[in-house]
């Protein structure tokens, strides 16, 4: 039983790093029906950004600033001269231009810093400490706790801000929200600067949690946080946030209980699963065409 | 004996009866328009006819054999054909290529045939293309037979759609809004043209229109829908002086 | 937007030009009984990972060009199909079959068994569309990936190694012929026909009599056969495989090659493959900077030309004169609306 409220500590912590990166991935797809492939390189990207800040010796809150801001100005940069061009083009065409995005950063990153993974410097040396018979750890508490305060300022931030009722329209119909007066590149900009932004934090806390980082880091977490959004149900922002958790929790159950190296197969089989019984996600609506 | 026997089918899309207790009987070569108001159910009723929905009671009776609750492909095989309100052509495609898709079960060669170019493939394939050209040029189309579906005129679209639809040698013909869209000079050669198919490929038809000379001039009988019930039955001149069609399409009391 | 198919022009240039070059490299590899030797095992073996990458591009083309089904997991079949006939062909190299019918048999029995799983993967989730589709064979892809992972048969993560190099010039020319003759050949008939109107209108194709979940099926275990076909060859080529050849990079690296190409276009493919093997040993000279010139160069090409080198349509001169005639600025924007320049 310990065994298992343990992992379920686990979980937690690592679902919030998934939940983040699906949150940009959910919001980008939601408005503009790209899988943009690069953000889990952007996701990488926040983690260096943290690295090279810590070594500055910046203290920790201006580290997590500057890793959201760093790879909010690129998400933003890339969006403007990468996917704006194609907005109107066949999406097959903006997908395989975010793969080669996704490529660029990567083999970029390879020759900049070297493929050899490095060790994320330690910011938090306190020792774990025990809760009834499970151990938890600062880094762990840390995670869990940032993405959980961005995750209900985003919330907050799409339900009330005038911005936040321009996303939602956008995502709701594009061309109705146009003719209504909303700037649509704009608000396609501060998307993917939002969407960015909590994936350059999620980079800074994957560091701290799993002290390992290199070029090429992105490329599964940000496929799992993918398939985390779509599970969830892609476009919808609870579901990005449910899809990731769970997502955390079933590799780390499986980790615990079952054999590590099974783990991403169950994660992608019971993404298969879920689609074959809720073809939209767990909170995705389903879109009937209309005939 | 009816071609088409339809008895009591009702649909409901979350909670609301889009189409309650329809029936209907078609005659061999009939011609009957089927109109109302918009969002009466009328584009319901094609799609349960052709097993795009299907409908929660009733049944659908094809030549004497039930095909409710078939999928649209067999629906089209046993013998029903139809258009779209909203056009749907293979549109990257050229116009001859579109009426030929339709000779699915008809292509009548396997696999096998088509891998290997057999004689059976070569001997079907000019029959098919025959076929086509011959509907093509009925329609018209035999011209732009190359080119593609998405750069003819609106009312050329319209007519491929017919075209295609026929090219499964269906025993029905359901036209979903066949003049929409049309001029005048195009409405007047399409109700002749489908007099014409009607003869020449003994065909029944059923039609949603709401141009209502088309619809007067065209059909022998027509059925008026409100709110998912049929509310009228009867010949063109019946119908124009149905005090509740005039309600319907005009709202408000009967005066 | 819209060319002219011009197929004639197809037969006129395009068709003898590549059988010519093939024509040229047997006479080359005939030259070599005699001691002759133009071309070195290096280029030998460009030429035959270029054909390989033909056979993957032409028969995910048929996936996703033809059919319109959008697949990210085209690897798995392919390692599906390495395995198989890798492992079979250690097992039969003890036994006395010549090379002229082993080889031929294990690769066959490996896309075959590539095949199958297809059609396990293909019935349950072909009834998802778009996206979900292309997320749910991403899935499969990496769950092949990790079963071959996990298997004691496979090897794991350490590989499987001493496959008879069975592949040579000569049987990969054979078979990427033969693939695409059999590809082309299905799209030229009925059953083409009825896979291009279900990319074109799912529900018009389904109204007009096509079984349309018969043929997405079809379609899939047809390109999945194909797929293992090439992951045999591959496997045969090498002499040693293991799962991260078969990742999902390399799922996206086929797809390029069909998209570049152009969807539906068996031409665009075929030289797509041969750009993209060709490429990166070209770059080569650039050394570390090679992989990121490339994927800049992918970018810019998607930026610059859309629709892929050849659109929906197949190689002819006609296309290429318009192609290096200046484009005219094409918006398809008539019904999403301009997009507001700021």
């Amino acid at each position: 039983m310990s065994e298992f409220l343990q992992q379920i500590i686990n979980g937690l912590s690592l679902g919030s790093i998934y939940a983040l990166i699906a949150l940009g991935y959910t919001m980008v797809y939601g408005i503009i029906q790209l899988i943009n492939f690069a953000h889990g390189d952007i996701y990488m990207v926040g983690a260096f950004t943290g690295y090279f800040a810590i070594l500055a010796g910046l203290p920790f809150p201006l580290v997590l600033l500057l890793a959201m801001v760093c790879p909010a100005i690129l998400g933003m940069f890339i969006e403007r001269v990468a996917y704006r061009p194609l907005r109107y083009s066949p999406r097959i065409t903006a997908l395989i231009t975010a793969i080669g995005i996704s490529l660029f950063l990567e083999n970029l990153g390879i020759l900049v810093l070297s493929p050899d993974p490095r060790p994320f410097p330690q910011v938090f040396t306190n020792p774990p400490f025990q809760l009834g018979q499970v151990t938890v750890s600062i880094p762990q508490v840390l995670t869990f706790g940032v993405a959980l305060a961005l995750m209900v300022g985003l919330t907050f931030f799409i339900r009330y801000t005038k911005t936040g009722k321009a996303m939602r329209a956008l995502a709701q119909d594009l061309e109705a929200a146009q003719l209504m007066g909303v700037n649509v590149d704009s608000i396609i900009s501060v998307t993917f600067m939002i969407g960015s932004a909590l994936a350059g934090a999620a980079g800074v806390m994957v560091g701290i949690l799993i002290p390992r980082i290199e070029p090429l880091m992105g490329i599964m977490p940000g496929l799992k946080a993918f398939v985390a959004a779509v599970v969830g149900g892609i476009g919808s922002i609870p579901g990005a946030m449910l899809g990731g958790m769970l997502m955390g929790l079933v590799e780390t159950l499986t980790t615990g209980f079952i054999s590590s190296t099974w783990r991403d197969a169950i994660a992608f089989g019971l993404l298969i699963v879920i689609l074959l019984f809720k073809p939209s996600g767990i909170l995705g609506k389903n879109v009937r065409e209309k005939v | 004996m009816s071609l088409l026997k339809v008895e009591e089918i009702s649909i409901s899309f979350g909670g609301l009866r889009a189409v309650s207790n329809f029936s209907l009987d078609l005659g061999a070569q009939e011609l009957v328009g089927l109109i109302g108001p918009n969002g009466a159910g009328k584009t319901t009723i094609f799609n349960m006819l052709t097993g795009v929905y299907h409908p929660e009671a009733g049944n659908i009776m094809l030549n004497g054999r039930s095909v409710t609750g078939m999928p649209p492909y067999k629906i089209n095989r046993m013998g029903i054909a139809r258009t779209f309100q909203n056009i749907r052509l293979f549109n990257d495609l050229s116009v001859l290529d579109n009426v030929k898709i339709a000779y699915q079960y008809l292509g009548g060669y396997s696999w096998r045939d088509a891998i290997f170019r057999s004689k059976r493939y070569r001997r079907k394939e000019k029959e098919i293309t025959e076929w086509a050209m011959e509907l093509l040029s009925i329609f018209g189309l035999a011209e732009n037979r190359n080119e593609l579906a998405r750069n003819l005129p609106y009312g050329a679209q319209r007519r491929l759609e017919i075209a295609r639809a026929l090219a499964a040698k269906p025993k029905l013909l359901l036209l979903d809004e066949p003049a929409a869209g049309m001029n005048p000079q195009e409405t007047m050669d399409l109700m002749s043209l489908v007099k014409k198919v009607r003869a020449e490929f003994d065909l029944t038809i059923l039609l949603i229109e709401h141009d209502m000379s088309f619809v007067m001039n065209l059909c022998e009988r027509i059925i008026v829908l409100d709110y998912g019930q049929t509310i009228a039955e009867g010949a063109p001149d019946e119908i124009k002086s149905n005090p509740r069609v005039i309600q319907a399409y005009l709202g408000g009391e009967v005066s | 937007m819209a060319m002219k198919i011009d197929v004639s022009g197809l037969k006129k240039y395009l068709l003898p030009a590549g059988l010519a070059f093939l024509l040229l490299i047997n006479l080359f590899l005939v030259l070599e009984f005699f001691g002759v030797e133009v071309i070195d095992r290096y280029v030998k073996g460009i030429l035959i990972l270029m054909q390989i990458n033909i056979i993957l591009a032409v028969s995910l083309n048929l996936i996703n060009g033809v059919t319109g089904m959008l697949s990210l997991g085209h690897a798995g079949f392919m390692a599906v199909g390495a395995y198989v006939s890798a492992i079979l062909s250690i097992f039969l190299s003890k036994s006395n079959l010549p090379e002229v019918l082993l080889f031929p048999l294990v690769l066959c029995a490996g896309g075959l068994a590539a095949a199958f799983i297809g059609m396990l993967i293909g019935v349950p989730t072909l009834r998802l569309r778009g996206d979900y589709l292309a997320i749910a064979t991403l899935g499969f892809g990496e769950i092949i990936r990790v079963v071959i992972l996990n298997l004691d048969i496979t090897k794991g993560a350490r590989g499987l190694p001493g496959i008879p190099n069975y592949t040579n010039l000569w049987w990969v020319e054979l078979f990427m012929v033969l693939s695409v003759l059999v590809i082309w050949n299905i799209i030229k008939s009925n059953h083409g026909r009825a896979l291009v109107s279900i990319r074109e209108n799912e529900i018009a194709a389904e109204a007009m009599g096509v079984h349309t979940t018969y043929y997405k099926v079809s379609a899939f275990v047809i390109g999945a056969f194909f797929a293992g076909l090439a992951g045999g060859l591959f496997a045969h080529y090498l002499g040693y495989i293991s799962p991260k050849s078969f990742d999902f990079m390399k799922s996206i690296e086929i797809l390029l090659m069909v998209v570049l190409g152009g969807l539906g276009s068996l031409t665009g493919s075929v030289i797509a493959a041969i750009v993209l093997t060709g490429l990166p040993e070209l770059l080569r000279f650039l050394q570390s900077y090679r992989m990121v010139i490339y994927s800049l160069t992918l970018v810019l090409l998607m930026l610059y030309r859309q629709e892929g080198l050849f659109g929906r349509d197949e190689a002819s001169a006609e296309l290429l004169r318009k192609w290096l005639t200046p484009r005219k600025k094409n918006h398809p924007g008539g019904e999403a609306g301009e997009p507001t320049e700021s």
